[in-house]
């Protein structure tokens, strides 16, 4: 089993690592117990994903694969941003092993994830910046 | 760069002296051993000599060394064979949880075929739990095969006493040493062994080459079919050179094992008290003392093991996520849940495995260098921030 340089580079060097406080929406997906959480925070202005940080526990894929849907998404309309799949951010990594293409559904998980609780801020008549993100509650922590 | 090998429980190196005594039987003597004449005579007299030598490391008769394409094939030989040639007495074996997948898959296989598992569990350090032992067996119990020690968390199993145990119920014994030879003193006399699988690259002799020894007298059903080769037990003409360094290696292994074990468990016992001292959150894995003089096996929390051992490599390091053979699998180690340890701990999981010729130089690059890596992985982790918040 072998990642491209593309993986390797996004395992060693991530990008959009952290956490957006007052963030517009944010999506967590995945669980300890299975070896990988992914947690996505968004930032959304005038429809328009303008930040957008991950944090991630995992294999390498699984932190490869959060690090490049973010960089994909930043600057992304949310509507564009909902076209990303999971296969995307794979091939955009030049391929990744049958073994972990997982990793890639749970990055596409996660940023949907956040986009809906964006969007359910917004369906319930709330300030999605000043609203607090509900923890999906099957999140098992540690 | 420099690199530091450190993953000796899966493969070693052949070294210099096994690999000078290996290559006169490529060229040169490379007759078959089966022959009559002076080429084969000369071949059959290696192979003796390398059964002579394997036989000596386990207090053995060369007759009772078969040797084999490698570990697998012996324990798969062992378990399989036993388990057929008594099928008449019963259909039922005793294994343990944590045995290597060699073992494990080849009961699930022989399930498959009609006869009966009991897989005993063990207790938080990888002991074979004994007391389920004497009432795991029946009178249709034929075989128990147990470790010598655990191949990911280095546990040595007592197997003198298991040995003891077996035979006070006319129960066959078999143990894989796959992990333990050259580590751990073996008389398969005293410890009642009745077969012991060994694989010759855990010791410095080349992949692709094993052995089983079946004492005189036990009667084992034949797994590769052919001609009269090892005294009409396992056919296949001898893969003579690797023969050869198996012996070799596993003389030198067994003559140099009190001075290989000190110098090994200093540079592991490096590794386990700094990890422990210097990065909070983790656990040894395995028993502090009844352990494998190489082997470091730590779970860190909040972490991935993957993502650690990549981290590593980047810096040069080689470790494992428990077994290599388990690579490529999304699920954690068999042998740390059957210890007792949640899933999310049981991810965050390395193994370090030393040998005589890592030094403790080596060992402290590796724990500064594990340092960083857990470091940098935990700030990327959502479990951490969460741990950390609760702990305000």
């Amino acid at each position: 089993m072998n990642y491209t340089e593309q993986v390797m580079d996004h395992f060693m060097n991530p990008r959009n690592v952290g956490e957006i406080e007052n963030a517009s929406g944010v999506g967590t997906v995945g669980n300890a117990k299975c070896g990988d959480i992914m947690k996505i925070y968004i930032k959304v202005e005038d429809n328009v994903i303008t930040d957008v940080k991950f944090k991630t526990f995992g294999c390498g894929a699984a932190i490869a694969t959060s690090s490049k849907a973010t960089e994909m998404v930043k600057g992304m309309t949310i509507d564009e941003a909902l076209t990303v799949t999971n296969k995307m951010v794979a091939e955009a990594l030049g391929g990744l092993p049958p073994v972990k293409i997982h990793c890639s559904v749970l990055a596409e998980e996660a940023l949907h994830a956040a986009i809906q609780d964006y969007k359910d801020k917004l369906a319930r008549g709330e300030d999605p910046d000043a609203t607090p993100s509900v923890e999906p509650e099957e999140i098992q922590y540690v | 760069m420099e690199k530091i090998y450190m993953d000796n429980a899966a493969t070693t190196r052949v070294t210099e002296p096994v690999l000078e005594a290996m290559l006169p039987y490529f060229c040169g003597t490379f007759g078959n051993p089966s022959s009559i004449h002076g080429f084969g005579r000369e071949a059959k007299k290696a192979l003796d000599n390398a059964r002579a030598q394997v036989a000596r490391a386990m207090n053995a008769e060369p007759a009772e060394i078969y040797f084999t394409g490698c570990g697998t094939e012996s324990d798969n030989w062992a378990v399989r064979g036993a388990a057929y040639a008594n099928i008449k007495k019963g259909k039922h074996l005793i294994t343990s949880q944590i045995e290597h997948h060699a073992l494990i898959n080849t009961c699930g296989q022989l399930e498959k075929e009609g006869f009966e598992v009991t897989y005993l569990p063990v207790d938080e350090f990888g002991r074979v739990d004994m007391d389920a032992l004497e009432k795991a067996i029946r009178p249709d119990t034929t075989l128990i095969s147990v470790m010598t020690a655990n191949n990911e968390v280095g546990t040595i199993q007592p197997i003198a006493e298991i040995g003891r145990i077996a035979h006070e119920h006319g129960v066959l014994f078999h143990t894989d040493a796959v992990q333990a030879i050259g580590s751990v003193k073996i008389d398969v006399k005293a410890m009642n062994i009745d077969m012991l699988s060994l694989s010759g690259h855990k010791f410095h002799a080349p992949k692709g080459v094993g052995a089983l020894y079946v004492r005189k007298g036990v009667r084992l059903q034949r797994l590769i079919y052919g001609g009269e080769q090892e005294r009409g037990q396992r056919a296949g003409t001898e893969n003579m050179a690797s023969i050869v360094g198996l012996g070799k290696a596993i003389e030198l292994a067994t003559e140099n094992i009190d001075a290989h074990n000190a110098q090994v468990s200093a540079v592991r016992d490096r590794l386990i008290d700094r990890i422990l001292a210097e990065i909070p959150y983790c656990r040894l894995n395995g028993h502090r003392t009844d352990r494998l003089p190489g082997n470091c096996n730590v779970s860190f929390q909040f972490i991935e093991g993957e993502s650690m051992l990549l981290g590593l490599d980047m810096q040069g390091i080689a470790a494992s996520t428990g077994s290599a053979c388990a690579s490529g699998s999304l699920d954690p180690s068999h042998v740390l849940l059957a210890m007792g340890l949640p899933h999310e701990i049981a991810h965050g999981s390395i193994r370090l495995s030393v040998n005589e010729e890592n030094t403790l130089e080596q060992a402290d690059k590796v724990v500064d260098a594990l340092k960083q890596v857990v470091d940098r992985l935990r700030g990327l982790s959502p479990l951490y921030d969460d741990f950390l918040a609760s702990q305000k």
